[in-house]
């Protein structure tokens, strides 16, 4: 098995905020990540994909087709976006880390069909990522 | 469909060490760790990475919090570690020799009882050309 990652980076703001918590609990939680207004990130996502290299082609995938997938789910939906507000599959969700990654995880894993989703990794800023994995693969 | 999360982060800190042994003999060490040995030390700007698992609570949309994993590696290695001498200044490498492998290793150990979160594995990068991981499996069985 080979794995081939291909990296994307963009930028989008969110704030983090749970209307079931008081302001001060919001406060207390989220920090200044609580910042009414919102703020942003330049976001740098990672998408590693399983498979055997095709005999005839030596591609796992072709990359083109991954890029544009990525363009697509990716790129369109979140890029110069206000998370919380502008992207549907994160609604009523808190767009941290773990949230996004999940959620680029959902929408990618159906449309990848040459190898297999193998890990997204989401950095927020060059100290804070999360990783997302099929449960039960090996990481 | 199921999937597995975790929370990777990043922290640094610089210290000094020196990579020798009482085991050896002063040709043997040179052999062996090369300058590393040289008698008084040199440093590094450390990267650690850490990952940890769980639950996504739905209430905060996190794992764990940073602000208490912050905390927690801040206390257990980062407030003992930085601006020290590892062979000097930790009890741990005053008879183990403080490679980036045994460093991963007391990292490991320090961090693994972190309450909020499952410690999947230690990534500890001395410089940019070499880096060690370590997920708390000794016998190198793969996990």
């Amino acid at each position: 098995m080979v794995l081939i990652t291909r990296k994307i980076e963009f930028s989008a703001s969110h704030l983090y905020h749970n209307p079931a918590f008081s302001a001060e609990e919001n406060r207390r939680v989220f920090g200044k990540c609580n910042n009414p207004h919102g703020h942003g990130h330049n976001y740098t996502l990672e998408v590693t994909v399983a498979g055997e290299p095709d005999p005839v082609t030596g591609m796992v995938l072709d990359l083109k087709e991954l890029k544009e997938i990525l363009e697509r789910e990716v790129m369109r939906r979140m890029d110069h976006r206000f998370l919380n507000y502008e992207v549907a599959e994160l609604k009523g969700k808190i767009p941290t880390c773990e949230n996004i990654a999940r959620v680029i995880w959902e929408l990618l894993d159906p449309k990848i069909k040459q190898g297999r989703l193998h890990r997204v990794r989401l950095y927020e800023s060059g100290d804070l990522f999360a990783d997302c994995y099929r449960n039960g693969a090996a990481c | 469909m199921s999937v597995k999360i975790e929370l990777g982060r990043r922290y640094r800190f610089a210290a000094s060490h020196r990579l020798h042994t009482d085991q050896l003999s002063e040709e043997d060490n040179v052999r062996m760790f090369g300058k590393c040995a040289n008698p008084y030390g040199h440093g590094h700007n450390y990267v650690l990475e850490i990952s940890v698992s769980g639950d996504v609570d739905p209430a905060t949309g996190m794992i764990a919090n940073l602000a208490d994993l912050d905390s927690f590696v801040e206390r257990e290695v980062l407030d003992e570690f930085d601006h020290r001498s590892l062979n000097e200044d930790v009890a741990a490498f005053r008879d183990v020799v403080p490679t980036t492998e045994n460093l991963c290793i007391e990292i490991y150990e320090r961090l693994k009882s972190f309450p909020k979160a499952k410690l999947e594995r230690v990534r500890v990068q001395e410089t940019t050309n070499n880096s060690f991981e370590y997920d708390g499996n000794q016998k190198g069985n793969a996990s």
